[in-house]
């Protein structure tokens, strides 16, 4: 068996009650734990886009995603590995103020990590970091001695880095799909 | 003009649109309203009360394996709802095109555990192909002809339409109903790629020990002729699947046999010589593998499927074909070389003869001791002229009467594959009766799977309908004891069976019935058997010791092969 390696699965689907279940039910007949997901409405309307990450080998994420494909509502799923993708994670952090506040070195800190400072009231200041998991979660280590007291971690969010927009070529051929049909359902 | 109707009727008008003529069913609460409406459209529609929910589901699959239309069933909601789950997985299984509609509860109580209340739609998403909740009567159209389309293109299967009580009482604007021919997320006929078919007919015209395997798809796809044409074209023997037996006939020259743990000796040692392997429609289930790390491991392995999520899912393929098997067959015909494989074909003659000679001759043509369940399978497929429909049980019943029925027409084998369920025999043999009234359907059971689903036999009954079953009793669940034998010991943990009296339970639902006890007993039972107009039992006893032979043990190689007690298949060259 090949090495287990962090896969993001991207799927594609119509906006539809329970689509969500139907696929991670298929994550949980392999038993497969899912550590990031991130849903939300994609570029073309109607069309909803998970992004799912787990640890797997190709073969046992390449059936799966085309067992997610299978299902009626889902339009295309595909699979990737890190180098084919550009991706990202957002991370808050709460922290108390008071502590901040000694702290000689905050500036060092938020340039080192590229944070912003979304709000600060005299009990805490909500830190922003966006980047690699590795990334937010340095920030993360850093910012421990100021007794964090929220931290949160978006899934991951995913662009492809090939050049060829697979779903909108397949949305295209379905359109005209169906326009052939009704032209044919006219001449009936 | 404006037409309003219930919801309820919308749906009975629905089905009727799509060309149902046959339910099965069972009334309850929340499904009351379209009952009542049926209740005006019986000229129409023909409703099978079944006995139990489950009978239902087996029934719809047995009507749809025969006659190839979609099976379909109306029960209620919870308990009913949760009965229907066993016929729901196993259609799905064995590619079964079925509609179920489940009552619910009113749109207002759901989530409330109102009483009869379940998540129908969670407990059925993992097994159907699709499954909807019909929560307005807008959407019953939409719904009705979405779950016809889906559940028979394609690779079909069982869908689920949940129908809210609110929406079967609220009134709809009924127009004209259209079907359903497009779905942009679902593309059930893919077209097929022109150079898949070139490499595959490379493959075959190169071959010198080609093996067509041929499934279940070959019959969804009505690809019986395509296949003979293309065996006898290239001269390509052709091993079956279980459910792929009646695709050929069992006569054919070119049909080598099953394959599988139960399969025929020389098909599966084909398995281990050929050079290459057409798998059609099949989908390499654990049962015809064995061990898979061995399996078609010389053989280049094409494999034609409509469903792309089969290839490489468990046999990685050289060449994938993805599309509807009679299409695929009819490109691959074109392409494909007149040929002979002289050699190839006789090199199945000494695997044959010893299962001949150590296993079929043993089992059927047996002069002492008590009768064995082959020669009852065989005798009963001869008294038909090899023409019957033959609905089996699982376990030991399904295993000898799949191996020694013969088959000369299609759609001619209704079991349950790939879910194995025990009680699917009964229902699905009415079913099949149902859906093919003209043709003889021979039911063969085992003493435990026919009790499973018994209270059918009220349907026999009521609907005074002419079904042949043959029990083959031998007071255990046969297979697991012989598990239990060969692998534990002998240590038969609650498979012995303490039975009632099976010909007074048939006379009790007005079947006609015999006992046979002796071999000579057996030849006039199955006469009056099949002249008999009407249901009929045979309970025959069998040696309770019985086994199934040959037999691959689950997870070995196919070539590991147990002819008997005290013998093991040694390769013949």
């Amino acid at each position: 068996m090949e090495d287990k390696k962090l896969y993001t699965v991207a799927v594609f689907t119509e906006n539809r009650v329970g689509i969500l279940n139907q696929i991670s039910i298929i994550y949980t007949r392999r038993k497969l734990n899912i550590e990031t997901l991130s849903v939300s409405p994609s570029s073309i309307e109607g069309v909803h886009k998970f992004t799912i990450t787990a640890y797997s080998d190709q073969p046992t994420i390449d059936k799966l995603v085309k067992q997610i494909e299978k299902r009626i509502d889902v339009l295309k799923a595909f699979y990737y590995t890190d180098d084919e993708i550009v991706y990202q994670e957002i991370a808050l952090y709460k922290v108390p103020t008071p502590k901040l506040l000694v702290e000689p070195n905050m500036e060092a800190i938020i340039r080192k990590h590229n944070a912003r400072i979304l709000e600060i009231t005299p009990e805490y200041t909500v830190l922003e970091k966006s980047g690699h998991y590795e990334e937010t979660q340095s920030l993360f280590e850093e910012l421990k001695r100021f007794d964090i007291r929220q931290f949160v971690r978006s899934g991951r969010v995913a662009v492809t880095k090939c050049t060829q927009e697979y779903v909108t070529e397949f949305l295209e051929k379905r359109n005209q799909r169906k326009e052939e049909l009704e032209e044919e359902w006219k001449h009936q | 003009m404006s037409n309003q109707i219930t919801g309820a009727e919308a749906l009975v008008k629905s089905l009727i649109a799509e060309g149902v003529d046959t339910i099965f069913g069972y009334p309850g609460g929340a499904i009351i309203p379209v009952y009542d409406v049926l209740y005006d459209y019986q000229k129409e529609l023909r409703h099978i009360l079944v006995r139990h929910e489950q009978g239902a589901t087996h029934a719809a699959e047995g009507y749809s394996r025969v006659s190839g239309r979609p099976g379909v069933v109306m029960v209620t909601s919870g308990p009913a709802a949760t009965n229907v789950i066993t016929g729901l997985s196993d259609a799905q299984m064995d590619s079964t095109p079925m509609v179920v509609i489940t009552g619910q509860v009113a749109s207002a109580s759901l989530g409330s555990d109102a009483f009869q209340e379940t998540d129908v739609i969670g407990i059925t998403q993992p097994l159907t192909k699709w499954s909807y909740q019909i929560r307005s009567a807008q959407d019953i159209q939409w719904a009705v002809s979405r779950a016809f389309y889906i559940a028979t293109t394609g690779r079909p299967g069982p869908v689920v339409l949940d129908f809210a009580k609110n929406a079967q009482l609220e009134k709809v604007e009924w127009n004209d109903y259209k079907k359903c021919n497009y779905i942009r997320s679902y593309i059930p006929y893919p077209e097929v790629e022109e150079r898949d078919i070139d490499a595959a007919a490379a493959l075959i015209n190169a071959a010198e020990r080609p093996l067509i395997f041929a499934g279940h798809g070959i019959e969804l796809a009505q690809a019986e002729p395509e296949l003979k044409a293309l065996a006898e074209k290239a001269e390509i023997p052709v091993a079956c699947t279980l459910l792929g037996k009646s695709t050929i006939p069992t006569a054919h020259p070119l049909n080598v046999g099953m394959l599988g743990m139960h399969g025929n000796v020389a098909a599966n040692i084909a398995t281990t010589r050929a050079d290459v392997v057409i798998a059609v429609g099949m989908r390499f289930d654990d049962r015809v593998t064995g061990d898979t790390s061995a399996f078609v491991k010389q053989a280049k392995v094409i494999h034609v499927d409509i469903d792309s999520s089969e290839f490489d899912k468990i046999i990685k393929t050289d060449v994938a074909i993805h599309g509807d098997a009679k299409t695929v067959l009819q490109k691959l015909l074109t392409k494909v070389n007149s040929k002979k494989h002289t050699e190839w074909l006789a090199s199945f003659e000494p695997d044959a003869r010893i299962e001949q000679e150590k296993v079929i001759n043993k089992d059927i043509f047996a002069t002492e001791g008590p009768i064995g369940m082959g020669e009852v399978a065989y005798k009963v497929s001869k008294a038909t002229g090899d023409k019957a429909v033959l609905v089996t049980d699982v376990g030991q019943n399904q295993m000898f009467s799949s191996r020694y029925f013969g088959f000369t027409e299609p759609r001619s084998i209704i079991t349950s594959g790939g879910l194995g369920t025990m009680g699917f025999g009964l229902p699905a043999a009415i079913g099949a009766k149902f859906g093919a009234p003209e043709r003889t359907v021979c039911f063969f059971t085992g003493d435990g799977g026919l009790q499973m689903t018994v209270e059918e036999l009220g349907v026999i009954l009521e609907h005074n309908l002419d079904v042949k079953i043959i029990l083959l009793n031998n007071n255990f669940l046969g297979m697991v004891r012989q598990w239990q034998e060969l692998f534990q010991h002998s240590r038969y943990s609650q498979t012995p069976m303490i039975n009632p009296d099976f010909k007074k339970l048939a006379e009790a639902y007005g079947i006609a019935a015999e006992d046979v006890e002796t071999r000579e007993q057996l030849d006039g039972a199955i006469e009056r058997m099949v002249a008999h107009k009407g249901a009929y039992l045979l309970n025959v006893n069998i040696d309770p010791l019985c086994m199934v032979y040959p037999m691959v043990p689950a997870g070995a190689r196919v070539d590991n092969i147990l002819l008997s007690r005290e013998e093991k298949y040694e390769p013949q060259r």
